[in-house]
């Protein structure tokens, strides 16, 4: 074990993956000078551990700023023998590759009768809640929910962050990974060794009693404080992290929310058809009867992203709004909490 | 590019094969036969096997919606394929593809793709494989004069200019993109724009003749092969039939001079006169080849007709290697 951050871990699952085989090859703006820190272990080009120096410019490979050519050659080479990781960089520039994501990616296996199989990872940071404006401060995985054929993780830790990244990595199918850029930082005691987590398997970050809260992402964070929050209130909080959201862990969303009769779900993304509204929907249609209040949303609403930190911070969903929302499901209010 | 008579005659049957499978999918499509529409190659069968035998059989190939000449130039078999076109069972995508999404990657055919251009960056990553995993294949990359058009196609000329890939980018000028003249939306001749990326752009002017397809491909293969990079080759042609089968598309776009200029040059009847004219078969051997085509179409429908419909079940299987996924999604 070792401290690690989230950033660091990422790093540390391609440097293993680089190692175990010799398929696996990065490409994508700005990989060979480890400029977004996953490609090298330390800042400098001559730190032990930088990619380039390790696998070579054939393994690590800078492209030009041609999204549609990144993602539909990775789908191409994938298809063919190779294991790509490409790294997109900001989650924003997806929409550039949207016809090679949606129409060959996702289709190419299916359409084909099962004649392709695509091991590819697309890794991408979500930059929000830092001043980058509108045009760099997407969280667009639902957009991606809604396509066949992809799978998608969205990982919360440092370990969730390296271990499933690995297992991407060895899925023989396409796998979009979301980071959130506000989560980089935090660290965590991380296993060192090489290990897997398999998709499609909740991770309960929090037991309680009395209301789930499904969090996604970087919501993770703030759902565990207002929990701890909540626990000097006399609410017992239950903290899940679905961490993979293709195939997304029914069952444990249903289990929990079975126990604690109350649903609130956590999600960076805008509202509307969002992941909250997917989590929702299936509590509503599998585990009504458990339900003793209406599920509540802490989303991001359905507008654009401005720039200034006055007008940004908010809109994402924070302790305090999913404080608030557990309160709601609870039948108090902060006021009743308080006295 | 000095050619064995096999090779020759092989070339005439694989055209024979898409001219006839073809004409037979025309009527299928008519008679409801196959569900839904198909885009026939007849008259472009020189530029297509032109260029599927100037490439070895392990070479990678995709391609556009004007479909089944690619992977029937590229030698597969006849009989999955129009299954796949009747939607059965035994179609070489079980079904699920259809007309549009032909592909058998057992002859390096990795799809053909119903958006316009959007297979080219898929030719270019099969390049890179080849690279680096050192196998030594090209990719062939097939698109219309419509698709040059498409902003894809230079992401990856690019690419495969810089990273010095395999890929022979085979534009079919069929000097239409549906009703829309390739002169009306295309600024400058295509094969010109390869040199922009600093890699060869030839033009064929003549995409009747078989002969002059291969040796033009032929040149581009065998410089990706010895690791020099990409090229484009533009082949100038043009279709005989209507854009689709059986759409009931207005037909009047196209000038009926240059339209009948263009039928007096088919490609097939170009090739047997040559074939004759050089020795390389006697008439009666021609028409033998004719004959066995003729069979092999025949029986390649029977096949199609006569197999079952696919059970409503595998509509949910193949979209992940794990079937699990899917299972948990559902
Ligand atoms: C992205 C996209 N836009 C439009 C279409 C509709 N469409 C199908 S074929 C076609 C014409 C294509 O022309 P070209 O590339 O020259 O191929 P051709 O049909 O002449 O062989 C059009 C507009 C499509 N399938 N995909
Ligand atoms: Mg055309």
């Amino acid at each position: 074990m070792s401290q690690m951050t989230y950033l660091g871990a990422i790093g540390a699952a391609q440097l293993e993956a680089m190692q175990a085989d010799e398929r696996v090859i990065i490409f994508g703006e700005d990989v060979e000078a480890n400029v977004y820190g996953t490609t090298g272990a330390g800042k400098s080009r001559q730190a032990e551990g930088d990619f380039l120096q390790l696998f070579g410019r054939d393994r690590i490979r800078n492209t030009p700023i041609s999204e549609e050519v990144m993602v539909g050659a990775a789908a191409g080479a994938a298809m063919t023998g190779l294991r790509p990781i490409v790294d997109l960089s900001y989650s924003s520039f997806l929409y550039l590759a949207m016809d090679q994501f949606v129409n060959q990616v996702a289709k190419n296996r299916y359409m084909f009768g099962g004649q392709a199989s695509l091991p590819v990872v697309f890794r991408s940071a979500m930059f929000y809640g830092l001043s980058t404006g509108a045009h760099h401060s997407d969280r667009p995985y639902p957009m991606f929910m809604n396509v066949p054929g992809l799978k998608i993780i969205a990982p919360a830790t440092p370990s969730d962050a390296k271990g499933l990244l690995r297992a991407a990595i060895d899925s023989d199918d396409p796998v979009l990974s979301f980071e959130a850029v506000p989560l980089w930082g935090s660290k965590e005691e991380v296993d060192d060794g090489e290990y897997r987590i398999p998709l499609g398997v909740a991770r309960t970050a929090r037991e309680g009693e009395d209301v789930t809260v499904v969090a996604i992402s970087g919501a993770v964070p703030e759902a565990l404080a207002a929990a701890e929050a909540l626990g000097d209130e006399g609410i017992s909080v239950e903290v899940i992290d679905p961490r993979t959201l293709v195939p997304l862990d029914t069952e444990a969303i249903l289990r929990s929310v079975r126990r604690t009769g109350r649903l609130v779900v956590a999600d960076p993304a805008h509202r509307t058809c969002g992941a909250a509204a997917e989590v929702s929907a299936l509590v509503a249609e599998l585990a009504f009867d458990a339900l003793r209040a209406p599920i509540a949303r802490v989303t991001t609403p359905d507008m654009q992203i401005p720039f200034s930190p006055a007008l940004e911070r908010q809109l994402y969903p924070t302790r305090e709004t999913i404080a608030d929302a557990v309160r709601g499901v609870c039948g108090r209010s902060r006021e009743e909490a308080m006295a | 590019m000095k050619l064995t008579n096999e090779e020759l005659l092989e070339m005439q049957r694989r055209m024979l094969r898409i001219r006839l499978f073809d004409e037979r999918a025309s009527k299928m499509v008519k008679r409801g036969q196959i569900p839904g529409t198909v885009h026939t190659s007849v008259g472009q069968e020189a530029q297509v096997v032109g260029a599927c035998m100037a490439v070895r059989a392990d070479d990678y190939m995709t391609g556009n919606h004007r479909s089944h000449g690619h992977p029937i130039g590229k030698g597969s078999a006849l009989g999955p394929l129009m299954a796949e076109l009747l939607g059965k069972a035994t179609g070489i995508c079980q079904g699920k593809g259809g007309s549009l999404h032909l592909a058998d990657f057992a002859v390096g055919s990795l799809g053909e793709s119903g958006i316009v251009g959007s297979s080219i960056p898929i030719a270019a990553g099969a390049a890179l494989s080849s690279k680096l995993l050192a196998q030594d294949r090209v990719a062939l990359a097939f698109f219309g004069d419509g698709a040059a058009n498409q902003g894809g196609l230079y992401e990856a000329m690019n690419l495969a200019g810089i990273w010095r890939l395999p890929v022979v980018f085979l534009c079919e000028n069929n000097q239409y993109a549906l009703s829309t003249p390739a002169a009306t939306v295309t600024s400058g001749r295509i094969a010109d724009r390869a040199h922009g990326f600093d890699i060869p752009g030839v033009r064929v002017d003549d995409g009747q003749d078989v002969l002059a397809v291969h040796d033009a491909v032929r040149e581009a293969a065998d410089r990706a092969r010895r690791g020099e990079g990409p090229s484009l080759v533009e082949v100038m042609t043009y279709r005989f039939h209507e854009h689709s089968e059986g759409l009931r598309l207005s037909t009047d776009y196209r000038d009926a001079a240059e339209r009948d200029a263009w039928l007096a040059r088919d490609p097939i009847t170009l090739f047997r006169e040559r074939l004759l004219a050089d020795g390389v078969a006697a008439a009666e051997a021609l028409d033998a080849l004719e004959a066995e085509v003729a069979d092999e179409v025949e029986a390649a429908a029977r096949f199609a007709l006569e197999s079952p419909l696919p059970e409503p079940e595998v509509a949910f299987a193949d979209l992940y290697t794990d079937p699990s996924a899917a299972e948990v999604a559902a």
